[in-house]
């Protein structure tokens, strides 16, 4: 009997090591535009990082970033969390996270430039490192790049293995008098995406991210 | 050639189609024979391949309800005898008792006895006689006077005297009877409790009795079982079939606690072994949980075999009682740590729900508002946590019976598979037959008119040939004889073994 015991634990012990954690666990770094007037739509994004929280499991990882002038930084990084394996720990990590997010929505200021490229770079290389199994890199932005004299992003994405969603790209007045420049923004960052061997994804509605992250 | 070309080859494209049609009947009736053969060949390799795979088949389940049976008597021999043997220790046990309690019960009698005897000896103490000398004077009182004072003074002293002798004998013996009653009144009680010791050595007797009957009940079952008479495979086969079905309902139910008891624990465990790794498909939290819960009915089965309840696993059975005791005791105070561990994952659950409620609260933007502490679910879970491990153990007797009624059940089942199997190929091998017989028919039909001319040419000739090939079709004789074979041989086979 006590030998049924032994063998049952070594199994499971075997078992639990030979698996690999790490494959499917989850990793999300999420880019927050705070550049002009988007800066204002930020409560949005809150809302996202709420579902983000509610949604990721022990062992995921989420990261918070801003796009300014240069994001190619760890420093534009508000906040980040590796979810421990046990739940009530990972529930004191969220409530934390939370807090870091509204300190930082409350007291944003807006910058000049919009440095997208440099955010997902900074993305790419956190979520290489972190070793995910997942991949999610989502982008709450207008997608309207725009560089600071001197700043050079014309280094191709190597984003196999990533999912890229754009959320919430809201239509400038520009778009509105000729939506070609719209569709133009979209095509551009698709094809950008796509060429690094990723995936594109864009959801205006938000609540269609539920059914996408289950679906994931 | 086509068909425009074929009407061509006279002037009248009717004319050239009935030359053709002529033509066509002429080849197909040189072909009849040949065609028949081929045909009436065909649909016997059908009905015969489909007639040997049927008796094949049949033969399978003859053997195969005959090893029901063995199987089913074998149990039933079992089960009678475990019946038989039961009722015998219940008859020891009685026997033991009350045996046990004889020579205190015979003393007592006999006590009760002697009693009794010395009280009705008591008891028929004559009373006092009167004294010697009171003859003397009744003789001198009956002496007649003849008036003298003196003489009659004296007689009437004497008979006065007399009186009062008899009045005092007369007292004596009142007192003396008063005596015997009270004596006797005394007994009463003595005899009620004879009487009583006596019902209750009648009552142990009666049940003696009853039990030899119901052993002799019992034992007239295990002979007709031993007999391997067909009431008794009836009776043991109905038996199986209630127990299968039962046995499987409680089964079900207690798939269902299992299930309740792997929702207590499965959350609670992703605290102690990670909520992130997986085994295969599977979390290891889930994989934990469903290994305790397993763990837990393993030890129930344990125990249930250790106290004799079950017979799953005869090495423990026979185990001796020294071995098996401790057994027991390991058993269940692991089954007692194990439902501790669950009343204690059962808590954690409860305040894991509680603080993930809160942050899920939280995150969508709920003013939060003062819990109700109410402490009965978690006192509720934890009692569920600790009781279902313990009634989960008694999952091994309903299983015991799952299995041994399954074996019996799946063998009627698999007969009634092979009969409907042999069933289908006869139908088909008959098919087969009846279909080269349509064919051979519909082939004379369209041929019709060169069998009538056949007939009105060679007129009697004609029905002898027929005859002949009828009994091209009549030919199964030699699948009956290899059918019988395979029979004999089964049969042979069987009597070998």
């Amino acid at each position: 009997m006590n030998r049924i015991v032994s063998i049952a634990v070594i199994l499971v012990v075997c078992l639990a090591g030979c698996s690999n954690p790490k494959d499917r666990s989850r990793g999300v770094y999420m880019l927050l535009d705070t550049s002009g007037t988007y800066a204002r739509e930020l409560n949005k994004a809150q809302s996202i990082l709420n579902y983000l929280l509610g949604v990721l499991q022990p062992g995921d990882t989420l990261a918070v970033a801003r796009i300014d002038t240069g994001s190619f930084s760890e420093k534009d990084i508000v906040a980040k969390a590796a979810f421990d394996e046990r739940p009530s720990i990972t529930n004191n990590q969220k409530r934390s996270f939370q807090k870091k997010v509204n300190t930082f929505t409350s007291t944003v200021k807006s910058s000049n430039y919009t440095d997208i490229s440099g955010g997902i770079l900074q993305a790419i290389e956190f979520l290489n490192e972190q070793g995910s199994g997942k991949k999610f890199i989502l982008i709450f932005s207008d997608l309207k790049e725009e560089l600071a004299q001197g700043y050079v992003r014309d280094i191709p994405f190597q984003l196999a293995g990533f999912n890229v969603i754009a959320l919430n790209v809201t239509k400038l007045r520009a778009d509105n008098l000729d939506p070609k420049i719209y569709q133009g923004r979209v095509e551009h960052w698709r094809g950008e995406v796509e060429k690094g061997g990723g995936s594109w994804n864009m959801i205006n509605d938000l609540e269609n991210l539920d059914y996408f992250f289950s679906k994931t | 050639m086509p068909f425009a070309n074929m009407l061509s080859i006279t002037a009248n494209p009717f004319l050239s189609m009935l030359v053709w049609i002529v033509l066509l009947l002429a080849a197909l009736y040189f072909a009849r024979k040949p065609f028949h053969r081929a045909v009436g060949s065909l649909s016997k390799i059908i009905y015969n391949a489909m007639r040997l795979s049927a008796a094949s088949v049949m033969a399978a389940e003859r053997r195969l309800v005959k090893r029901n049976r063995e199987v089913l008597m074998a149990a039933g021999l079992e089960n009678a005898e475990r019946i038989v043997e039961r009722e015998f220790d219940r008859i020891n046990a009685s026997v033991a008792r009350d045996l046990e309690g004889y020579p205190n019960l015979h003393r007592q009698l006999s006590e009760l006895t002697i009693k009794l005897d010395e009280d009705y000896s008591k008891s028929a103490d004559l009373p006092p006689e009167l004294p010697s000398w009171i003859p003397v004077i009744e003789s001198i009182a009956k002496i007649k006077h003849t008036g003298d004072t003196m003489v009659s003074n004296m007689l009437a002293e004497i008979n006065r005297t007399l009186a009062e002798q008899h009045k005092s004998a007369i007292e004596s013996h009142r007192a003396s009877g008063s005596v015997r009653h009270a004596m006797l009144n005394k007994m009463l009680p003595v005899w009620r409790k004879v009487q009583k010791t006596l019902n209750e050595v009648h009552k142990a007797i009666g049940n003696l009795n009853k039990r030899a009957k119901s052993i002799d009940r019992y034992m007239d079952d295990y002979e007709q079982i031993r007999m391997q008479t067909d009431k008794a495979a009836r009776m043991l086969s109905s038996s199986s079939f209630t127990q299968f079905f039962i046995s499987g309902l409680v089964l079900a139910i207690a798939f269902g606690g299992a299930i309740i008891n792997f929702n207590l624990i499965a959350l609670p465990m992703s605290e102690m072994v990670g909520g992130a790794s997986y085994i295969g498909p599977y979390k290891t939290s889930n994989v934990a949980g469903l290994v305790i819960i397993l763990i837990e009915l393993t030890m129930g089965l344990f125990l249930m075999e250790s106290l004799r309840i079950t017979r799953l696993f005869p090495v423990i059975g026979s185990m001796d009682d020294r071995m098996r005791y401790r057994m027991i005791w390991i058993t269940f105070t692991m089954l007692a740590i194990l439902a501790g561990v669950e009343s204690a994952l059962a808590f954690m659950r409860d305040r894991i729900a509680q603080d993930m409620e809160a942050l899920r609260q939280t995150l969508a933007g709920v003013e939060q508002t003062a819990l109700v502490t109410s402490t009965i679910p978690t006192i509720g879970q934890m009692i569920m946590g600790f009781i279902l491990p313990f009634a989960l153990a008694f999952v091994a007797i309903p299983l015991e019976s799952f299995v041994s009624s399954s074996r019996t059940v799946l063998g009627i089942c698999a007969t009634g598979g092979l009969r409907l199997f042999a069933f289908i190929l006869r139908l088909i091998g008959n098919i087969g037959y009846y279909i080269g017989r349509l064919v051979v028919t519909l082939y004379d039909l369209i041929i019709f008119p060169t069998i009538w001319l056949e007939s009105v040419v060679l007129g009697s000739r004609v029905k002898k040939k027929e005859r002949l090939e009828e009994t091209l079709y009549e030919e199964r004789a030699i699948t009956d004889e290899a059918v019988e074979n395979i029979n004999d041989t089964v049969e042979y086979k069987e009597h070998q073994e």
